[in-house]
């Protein structure tokens, strides 16, 4: 049974076509990379998964459960975990602070207006944090963590609500190579301990074919790959467009 | 319905004027992202400078042009020495402490105008050329109103010419969209800055001295045409020039008609313009959604509990508070319950301001709904004062709930803006609905009863109330709803990725913020003994941002050093010079420039220094 199924999702912007016609599944524990070059599509069918951008016609299926055109929030609400392209966490907190925030939201305990939040979940916020090894880090502040630390941060945070599925946009942007491995094989670990689904967008290669289990290709808003690691690289429309012909995107 | 063209044509003339303000205002904030409160005081000294130049000239029209240029000259080389003196020192500081630091420059020139001219009103003796009239579709009208109406077309025309067919104009639109690339491409920014202060303080000088024929040079231009150009360069879209001078027309119609058909509520109907303009069009009517800044903004510092030095500095002067009636005057016992009047006004305004994240131009606004709550319900009704004082939170609370409805999902300076336009708004219906608030006279007869009207039991009732619920709003930052707000200011998008509602808890903030500036309203009406519209005006919404700013946005004790520090400062200044307008703004200035993060934030860099990675 898949955690996340799409179906036939759709987007235009002012009669481009950005996506069209993409279909795919994740299941609990598996690592599932969305790859292409730039302008392919990866963001904006991220965006529709995510709910930061409704989709013009498809669906999308949470455990059975229609998600199709929900608010990021209610998205959250159903069990998905979200880290960003250009880190987003909050700085005017530590980073034991971050994660007891994300674990206070899944509680529902936000509308308390009396006790002290610093005393809520501190046993769950750095079991949390030591998953991702961050937990010599607990009591600094956010905002003077390294830019690898920042990301695991914010991969604590977004396992604070015990997603279901995890979305990762451009996980590894920014990192250095050693670091990005790293990071990936830590997601790739805690998600097939906890059966979390992982749809992730990459640009490196190396990183792609060394953690996903699966691979999608997206060129100009089609899929026109799916498959493992070996049937990617062995796939010629691929190469094609990776080795660059005239109908690659430096084409323009 | 004779009067449909006379109206429309005064109105035209109106908004030639109103343009020339606005329109130096939006290109200074387009290019120094500065809101440049200080714009109807170069406006204001415009009409005085003109006023001694032009008195002093032949009456004839070319002298009068000439006398004009002169102006426009002289205020622009004001705006040069402003930049260079003060603005150009803030620029790295937060948009707030920019905005404080203009407003600084209000109080000097206000002072400095009183000195050099004086507090009488200033008319302009016409010329006899001045004075003609032509006959347009069976009505008078004056010429120079229509020399008016054609300023405004022109001056639009050259700077559009000057924008777009000159390298500086180029570098002017280009600075206007991203700054950070202009720098990086080489261009003297200080030159940029510097040249473009100078035009938008010639225009403002240019309006200014072109309205003495109509009115006339007096101390109340500056915060009455800031508050309008406010309201035309945030209709039009911070930044445009045409959306500047659309607006323009759009104000100066509206106000030519309300004049005729609404008397009663002009002032209601421009700020409701600019709130329905808000709700459908967040960026104006020409405006672009804003490039976020990539300059390494500061990030807000954690917050972490107070320190143990802090707590006990904290329980001294509160036990020195409770027994300050044994050990002070009369004098001083009222100027400590404005002391914890304020305190309570600063921490709310804290409240939604700084773990909030918005920042409100128009506070005063409900202190003023709470003192008029409190009043009314006294005055119509016979309320006792404990129900009056608690009517006071809820009116200001539930008002605040219905604005925050339609103001919540704007951010920055739009928000601000509409603040500050539902604050006049509430002044006005205080001002204006004569019947009910009894007008500029306001409520009188409002003193605590009998067990209470003792200062010092009014005092320990005020100091009571004002810390009891200052103390509440503190533990509230430390709550999980506290940390749910500052985690939506921190980042919206990550907050609603866990599940935050953002909007909600921005809505809440308000109410919350508005409930306890009520109550502290109607503590200082009774203290006062009655309730005037001056409650609402902008000076008195200035310094609850004054008190929050001094005292440090982003420390949860800031507030309440800036309350105490701004009140003492005050009643020293007043009590001891007539310049004290003068005092407070140069002040004002020298802190910011000296302290950008605030008194208690200073303090507390000092204190972490070296205590945290």
């Amino acid at each position: 049974m898949s955690v996340l199924v799409v179906r036939g999702l759709h987007k235009s912007f002012g009669g481009v076509e950005a996506v069209g016609d993409v279909s795919f599944a994740v299941a609990p524990g598996e690592m599932l990379a969305l790859i292409g070059p730039n302008g392919a599509g990866k963001s904006t069918c991220f965006n529709m998964v995510g709910g930061q951008l409704p989709p013009d016609s498809g669906s999308v299926r949470l455990d059975g459960r229609e998600i199709t055109g929900l608010s990021p929030r209610a998205i959250s609400g159903h069990g998905v975990g979200r880290t960003f392209q250009i880190t987003a966490t909050f700085g005017s907190m530590t980073v034991r602070e971050n994660v007891q925030m994300a674990l206070l939201a899944h509680h529902r305990e936000i509308w308390r207006f009396w006790r002290p939040a610093a005393a809520r979940h501190v046993a769950a916020a750095e079991a949390l944090l030591a998953q991702v090894g961050l937990e010599a880090q607990a009591g600094r502040a956010a905002g003077v963590l390294a830019y690898g630390d920042l990301k695991r941060l914010e991969l604590a945070i977004a396992l604070g609500n015990a997603p279901r599925l995890l979305l990762m946009d451009e996980p590894t942007a920014g990192m250095a190579p050693a670091e990005r491995v790293a990071l990936m094989q830590l997601t790739r670990r805690i998600a097939s301990g906890r059966g979390v689904a992982v749809l992730f967008t990459e640009h490196d290669m190396d990183v792609v074919f060394d953690v996903s289990d699966r691979i999608l290709v997206l060129n100009r808003g089609r899929l026109i790959a799916e498959g493992d690691g070996a049937a990617i690289r062995a796939n010629p429309a691929v190469r094609e467009i990776y080795l660059g012909t005239g109908a690659t995107s430096g084409g323009h | 319905m004779d009067f449909i063209i006379p109206q429309l044509l005064t109105g035209l003339a109106g908004a030639s004027s109103l343009f020339l303000v606005a329109v130096g205002l939006t290109i200074i904030f387009g290019v120094t992202r500065i809101v440049n409160f200080s714009h109807g005081s170069l406006m204001m000294l415009g009409a005085y400078i003109g006023w001694s130049i032009l008195t002093r000239l032949p009456r004839d029209p070319e002298w009068f042009v000439l006398g004009i240029a002169a102006t426009v000259l002289c205020t622009a080389a004001i705006g040069v020495v402003l930049e260079v003196v003060v603005l150009r020192r803030v620029y790295r500081a937060p948009e707030l402490f920019q905005l404080l630091a203009t407003f600084g420059v209000v109080l000097i020139l206000q002072d400095v105008t009183l000195w050099i001219w004086g507090p009488v009103e200033l008319p302009l003796p016409r010329p006899r050329w001045l004075r003609g009239f032509v006959t347009i579709l069976d009505s008078r009208f004056p010429v120079y109103d229509l020399v008016l109406i054609a300023v405004g077309p022109a001056v639009l025309g050259i700077l559009w010419l000057v924008m777009n067919r000159t390298r500086w104009g180029t570098l002017v639109r280009a600075a206007t969209l991203d700054r950070e690339m202009v720098a990086a491409l080489g261009v003297d920014q200080r030159l940029l800055f510097t040249s473009v202060f100078a035009l938008g303080a010639g225009l403002a000088g240019l309006g200014g001295a072109l309205s003495l024929p109509n009115a006339s040079a007096n101390l109340q231009i500056d915060l009455s045409v800031i508050t309008d150009a406010f309201v035309v360069v945030v209709v039009g879209g911070l930044g445009s020039l045409a959306g500047a001078f659309v607006a323009s027309l759009l104000i100066g119609i509206l106000q030519a008609f309300g004049i005729v058909l609404v008397p009663q509520s002009t002032l209601v109907l421009v700020f409701l313009v600019m709130a329905v303009v808000l709700v459908f069009r967040p960026n104006g009517l020409m405006g672009r959604p804003q490039a976020e800044a990539r300059e390494a903004t500061l990030a807000a510092p954690v917050v972490r509990p107070a320190p143990r030095v802090l707590r006990i500095l904290g329980a001294v002067a509160l036990l020195l508070a409770v027994a300050a009636p044994f050990l002070a005057g009369d004098y001083y016992l009222t100027v400590l319950t404005d002391g914890a009047v304020a305190l309570l006004f600063a921490t709310s305004l804290h409240f939604m301001m700084g773990p909030g994240g918005m920042a409100s131009f128009g506070h005063a606004a409900w202190f003023g709904i709470g003192a008029y709550a409190a009043g009314l319900m006294s005055q119509w009704l016979g309320a006792p004062m404990p129900l009056a004082l608690l009517a006071a939170p809820l009116a200001a609370g539930i008002v605040a709930a219905l604005f925050g409805w339609f103001v919540a999902r704007l951010s920055g300076v739009y928000l601000s803006m509409l603040t500050l336009a539902f604050a006049q708004i509430v002044w006005a219906v205080s001002f204006q609905w004569v019947e009910v608030t009894g007008g500029d006279n306001g409520l009188l007869g409002l003193w605590p009863p009998g067990w209470a009207r003792d200062p010092a039991v009014y005092y320990w009732i005020t100091l009571a109330l004002s810390v009891g619920v200052a103390m509440l709003l503190r533990r509230m930052l430390y709550s999980p709803y506290g940390y749910a707000l500052r985690a939506a200011r921190d980042s919206a998008v990550r907050a609603q990725s866990i599940g935050l509602d953002v909007q909600r808890l921005r809505i809440v903030a308000l109410v919350v913020a508005g409930a306890a500036a009520g109550l502290s309203g109607a503590l200082f009406s009774y203290a006062k003994g009655g309730v005037f519209p001056t409650y609402i005006s902008i000076p008195h919404s200035v310094e609850a941002l004054l008190m929050v700013l001094l005292g440090g946005l982003q420390t949860v004790a800031g507030p309440i050093v800036g309350a105490l520090v701004y009140t003492g400062l005050a009643d020293i200044l007043v009590r001891s010079t007539d310049l004290w307008r003068l005092v407070l703004g140069a002040v004002i200035v020298l802190l910011v420039v000296a302290f950008p993060e605030g008194v208690a934030g200073a303090a507390r860099r000092l204190w972490l220094r070296g205590r945290e990675a």
